[in-house]
């Protein structure tokens, strides 16, 4: 579904994705763990070409989104992105911060988005917040809120860039539970964290990486059971 | 009226009260011929060049904040030449009117670059909003550049386009933030418009002096015209707290 090969990027002189090569599936939960600065938010965001490769190329669905002549708005439509900060709209209501995209890019017209929105808040439990501002809900209903807005897309598949990070910890847990849902109806995952009870419980994929390179990867069984890479062994050791 | 002819004829000879002097020349700066009227023109005039150089300098501080935005925020190694031509203009012009005074700028445009113009209004009014236009944009640049890069890399990961982005997510949250300085700006503004007198502009200050150099009574017309700018900015400033109050709308916790 996403194919990676030999995604480089560098900032200046500083080399953060060293020559990634690697393959999503549709239906995959792939987690991606490592040591912070080691590259993974950076790969994670590279996926829908928020961060501009240096080289390499990725291609999504037969599309080849590295090339200039994509058009990238398209692509991104199907690929719905929830962030570590929420990054709502705090100048729009939680129903418009849902509806907006949807209704731009003419995917819905906004009675079907306004349809849809309600039907993804009640999912999460939040309908009665539709008219509320983002600055009137707490961290992990802002979190929720974030999903359902990538998810009112209907996107194919769904990047998670360190969700619950930001999030006080009796919050996590509510987020989560959203994520493990929507792993279940069988969307593909691709999720930076340093949730490792997630990881284990949720990803069929976990991929290790360290200082711009996939340094180990497997089921979460055998990365977190029998790690095999003294670096990851080092970080396991940290983190557990 | 009668009694104001007689209270100047004892003014004239010496035997006027404090208070029959003030009456005096309180009626001859506003009352006299009508001379209110100039006030009211001079008002006029005041407000429609703040609102020409308001639009102007909008207008041109938009213009010079997107394209140094724009500049600013090109990838290292994807520099378009184009851009950067537009962008080295955009910093001589704020590097050039933020440098020199606005008196001098009048005088430039007013008597060596439109010296055959006789619409020094019009001409003072263009030359405020071209100074306006610097300062605003260095005001939006500040509210673009405050904004957080998540914001916009959130509405483009949904797939909006550049102009949706900045229509519906940055700007909205961008002008809000920069309302109080655009406030003082054009607070400023409206004060600064009293320079273009210097080139002949008939505003407030002009109505004033037009009627001190036929009474030789300067105290009246001046308080008079202090007062009435006064007024304007407290209004102004009043309509700007309700806007500000209005667009804090969605801040409630």
């Amino acid at each position: 579904m996403i194919d990676v090969k030999h995604l480089s990027k560098s900032f200046g002189d500083h080399l953060v994705l060293d020559d990634i090569s690697e393959h999503i599936y549709p239906g995959d939960k792939v987690v991606i763990i490592g040591p912070s600065g080691s590259g993974k938010s950076t790969f994670l965001r590279s996926l829908n070409l928020l961060e501009l490769p240096s080289a390499g190329t990725i291609t999504f669905d037969g599309v080849e989104i590295t090339s200039p002549k994509t058009d990238i708005d398209k692509v991104r439509r199907q690929m719905g992105m929830v962030f570590q900060h929420f990054n709502l709209f705090p100048n729009m209501t939680i129903q418009r911060n849902i509806t907006l995209a949807p209704v731009r890019t003419k995917l819905m017209s906004q009675a079907e988005a306004d349809e849809k929105a309600l039907q993804l808040l009640r999912r999460v439990g939040l309908e009665e917040k539709a008219g509320a501002y983002p600055n009137q809900l707490s961290g992990g209903q802002k979190q929720r809120i974030a999903i359902v807005r990538a998810l009112a897309m209907n996107p194919k598949v769904m990047l998670f860039d360190e969700p619950t990070s930001a999030l006080d910890p009796e919050m996590v847990g509510e987020v989560l539970a959203v994520m493990k849902e929507l792993a279940a109806d069988g969307m593909t995952m691709v999720v930076v964290t340093h949730e490792m009870g997630f990881a284990r419980e949720v990803g069929n994929r976990v991929l290790f990486m360290d200082q711009g390179k996939i340094v180990e990867q497997g089921s979460p069984a055998q990365v977190f059971g029998n790690p095999q890479n003294p670096r990851l062994q080092d970080f396991l050791s940290k983190v557990l | 009226m009668e009694q104001y002819e007689a209270w100047k004829a004892l003014l004239r000879s010496g035997e006027a009260t404090g208070w029959q002097e003030f009456y005096v020349k309180f009626y001859q700066a506003f009352i006299d011929g009508n001379r209110w009227k100039q006030y009211l023109n001079g008002v006029g005039t005041t407000l429609m060049v703040t609102a020409l150089a308001l639009a102007i300098g909008i207008a041109l501080g938009v213009l010079v904040a997107m394209i140094r935005t724009a500049h600013d925020q090109q990838r290292i190694g994807h520099r378009n030449p184009i851009l950067g031509l537009l962008n080295g203009v955009c910093q001589v012009y704020v590097t050039v009117i933020r440098g020199t005074p606005m008196m001098v700028q009048l005088l430039i445009m007013g008597f060596v670059i439109f010296s055959s113009s006789r619409n020094y209004t019009m001409v003072g009014a263009l030359t405020l909003g071209i100074n306006s236009g610097a300062y605003v944009s260095e005001i939006i640049r500040g509210g673009l550049m405050a904004l957080d890069p998540g914001q916009a890399e959130a509405g483009r990961s949904l797939g909006l386009n550049y102009i949706d982005t900045m229509r519906f997510i940055v700007i909205p949250q961008a002008f809000k933030a920069i309302l109080p300085a655009l406030g003082n700006e054009f607070i400023i503004l409206l004060k600064d418009t009293s320079l273009i007198t210097v080139i002949g502009g008939k505003e407030l200050v002009y109505a004033a002096q037009a009627i001190y150099g036929r009474t030789y009574e300067q105290m009246f017309p001046l308080i008079g015209i202090a007062c009435i700018y006064l007024l304007l900015v407290m209004i102004f400033s009043w309509l700007l707290g309700i806007l500000e109050r209005r667009l804090r709308q969605s801040d409630r916790r």
